[in-house]
């Protein structure tokens, strides 16, 4: 059955755990905030209603121990879900991520599962600043045994937490503030789309952009901008999975256009798109055009007025840039363009 | 038959204590079976000996059932050898084997033996007690009347995560025992460096949280203190935290004794070491009946067990290459 409805990014995760939480007994969620008057912005409503505050239920500001928690409630045979509003709140949770989390199956020989999953959301915009505004994915994903997911659309935010929760290894799901609003037609039956695999977004010839997060929305308006003013045809990968990372896709792709650019979500410095450089220069060296470029935040910490901040974010018009310079093109006139059509549907404060 | 001719009750307390016994003993043995074989320098893993808390964890492992859940520290190998009374995967384990008990990737700071209900070591000071907490939420939400203990040291109070997981498990009622095995040590440092506070029993005490010390070093009496805590929390009463004292006979990490380090006296060791665990067991066996030559074989059984053990391990074939990327996801 074909579906024909479409659902926003936060209904579809709202959705995802419904079915995931009805399937499964043993699935619980929980945080700071989860059940209250705001419900995670809306992705959380109905839970507590639904499966009672045994299922479902707020916790002390205690993200260290509560990260713990989930562990130990995974390794005695339940299926939590812990989340954090912002992905910042997470690095208070880095000693049970990185020292107890991650190494637990590999130090139980195998014995035991972990099917936690960790769900953060990344904030921008209305004065957000830095220390609600982070994504810091590759430094979860610079660890082994923990997988790092992404997703840019609706459809693949309920697949790919549908997976998460039927996963039985930790998995930090990282979802875009402003990805919330994002509308795609989603099936209503409860369909797992696998991790560790990327999606074509746009298909094309001329020039590979992979896209992280909300930079995968950004990517698809450069590749229109492209497409109109300059007849270039882009191909937009989203990796979906950071880790474990579909490399085959990517190379694929880069392997039939020549170029690579990275829009990444987060510092380029030590970051997730230095490794898709290295991983794109070493499995397509031969055929590629020009070097790999790196699109991500100004190396500083985000600020809070507009103009700064504005300065601060990468958007659609640096992809434009990116691909102009490579393809030797002539800068395009951009300033009648609608950018950032998401952000006008987030009213702040949070 | 060591406990020949008494009368059911006496014979009673006698099977108990020579059960206590033979863990004591086994946990002795094994840690100076590992001080008289490390310096051959086979066994290349950083060992955190219990000589001198056996009869804590003996004590409290003896109080748990086989369904319950028990979380620890680097310094587990008498939670270990008390809950499985198993030498063979231990020792292959230290010596880094395939035959190990997590085929010889682990080494001597995290045993884990989930089928023996020992879920995680941490050497990370206090990171396992949130984890047992969680697990304890489990075991309430199935109602199956399993509880969970976690075993850590007086260095781990002063983590901030040991106070949040205090917190949450009594908030929520959660069926786990807190097992406080404090030595007065962190590594060197003494508590008045490190603790703003007179005394952890009166501070947990303002939590929903039934708290319960002792400063004895009789495995029998640990383990009726813990039965007592283990039943109040089997039948829903919340959170136990039990404050136990004990004397560290060795350095903090390592085989060798280190009194001339000058943190502390031979003085302080020989006041403790007047009422050892095992010595004050073993008195206690003869003043219950227990015949000299029944506790001698006992004694000799376990000997053999280790020495064979240690000749197994030292057999086996080392850990194999493919272990290094198996069980990662």
């Amino acid at each position: 059955m074909t579906a024909t409805r479409t659902l926003t990014y936060c209904q579809a995760i709202n959705e995802a755990l419904i079915q995931e939480m009805e399937r499964d007994a043993r699935v619980f969620i929980y945080g700071i905030g989860v059940p209250d008057c705001k419900r995670i912005f809306g992705s959380t409503a109905g839970l507590v209603e639904k499966f009672g505050p045994q299922r479902c239920f707020d916790t002390p500001l205690s993200e260290d121990a509560m990260t713990g928690f989930g562990l130990g409630a995974a390794i005695n045979g339940l299926r939590p879900i812990h989340v954090h509003a912002r992905v910042d709140f997470l690095l208070l949770c880095m000693n049970q991520l990185a020292n107890m989390i991650a190494s637990c199956r590999y130090s139980s020989g195998g014995k035991l599962d972990v099917p936690l999953v960790i769900r953060a959301i990344i904030g921008r915009g209305w004065g957000q600043t830095f220390q609600h505004s982070k994504s810091v994915h590759s430094v979860f994903a610079h660890i082994p045994g923990l997988k790092v997911v992404m997703p840019t659309t609706p459809r693949d935010a309920k697949g790919l937490l549908i997976s998460a929760i039927r996963d039985n290894d930790p998995v930090i799901f990282i979802e875009h503030r402003w990805l919330y609003y994002a509308v795609e037609e989603v099936p209503e039956q409860p369909t797992a789309i696998p991790l560790g695999k990327a999606r074509i977004l746009r298909t094309g010839d001329d020039v590979t952009v992979v896209g992280v997060s909300w930079m995968g929305v950004e990517a698809l308006k450069a590749a229109d901008i492209l497409k109109a003013r300059h007849g270039v045809c882009v191909e937009v990968v989203d990796p979906r999975t950071i880790s474990p990372l579909d490399t085959e896709v990517i190379a694929r792709s880069v392997g039939k256009t020549g170029h690579c650019i990275v829009a990444d979500n987060d510092w380029l410095h030590c970051g997730f798109s230095a490794e898709i450089a290295a991983q794109v220069s070493e499995t397509c060296f031969g055929r590629l055009k020009s070097p790999v470029k790196r699109i991500g935040f100004a190396f500083t910490h985000c600020p809070s007025a507009r103009h700064l901040e504005d300065r601060f974010y990468p958007n659609a018009v640096d992809i434009v840039r990116a691909a102009e310079e490579m393809l030797g093109l002539k800068p395009t006139e951009m300033t009648d363009e609608d950018m950032y059509s998401y952000e006008k549907k987030f009213k702040g404060p949070f | 038959m060591i406990t020949g001719q008494l009368s059911a009750k006496k014979n009673t307390v006698l099977r108990l204590n020579i059960e206590l016994y033979r863990k004591l003993y086994l946990i002795r043995n094994a840690e100076q079976k590992i001080r008289e074989h490390y310096p051959e320098n086979e066994m290349k893993t950083p060992v955190h000996l219990s000589i001198g808390k056996e009869a804590i964890e003996v004590g409290v492992c003896h109080a748990l059932e086989s369904r319950d859940r028990i979380f620890g520290t680097y310094r587990s190998h008498g939670i270990y050898l008390a809950r499985t009374g198993e030498t063979d995967a231990f020792f292959a384990e230290l010596y880094g084997r395939r035959t190990g008990l997590v085929r010889g990737k682990v080494g001597s700071m995290h045993l884990c033996a989930p089928e023996h209900g020992l879920m995680v070591t941490s050497a990370i000071v206090g990171s396992a007690i949130p984890v047992a907490v969680g697990a304890a939420f489990a075991s309430k939400v199935r109602s199956d009347g399993s509880i969970v203990a976690v075993f850590f040291g007086d260095g781990a109070t002063e983590e901030g995560v040991f106070w949040e997981s205090l917190n949450v498990a009594s908030l929520m009622q959660l069926p786990v025992l807190f097992v406080c095995e404090d030595n007065d040590l962190a590594v060197f440092t003494p508590p008045e460096c490190r603790r703003g506070y007179d005394c952890i029993r009166k501070v947990v005490s303002q939590y929903n949280c039934t708290v319960l010390g002792l400063d004895t070093t009789d495995a029998e009496t640990v383990y009726r203190t813990a039965c007592d805590a283990v039943q109040a929390i089997r039948r829903g009463g919340g959170p136990c935290f039990l404050h136990l004292k004990y004397y560290r006979y060795l350095e903090h990490v390592g085989v060798e004794e280190d009194f001339d380090a000058g943190y502390r006296t031979r003085e302080e060791f020989s006041r403790w070491y007047e009422k050892d665990p095992i010595t004050l067991q073993r008195t206690k066996l003869c003043r219950l009946g227990a015949r000299e030559e029944d506790l001698l074989k006992l004694e000799e059984e376990i000997d053999r067990q280790i020495t064979r053990s240690i000749a197994l391990a030292k057999e086996s074939p080392l850990a194999d290459t493919c272990e290094l990327y198996r069980d990662v996801l």
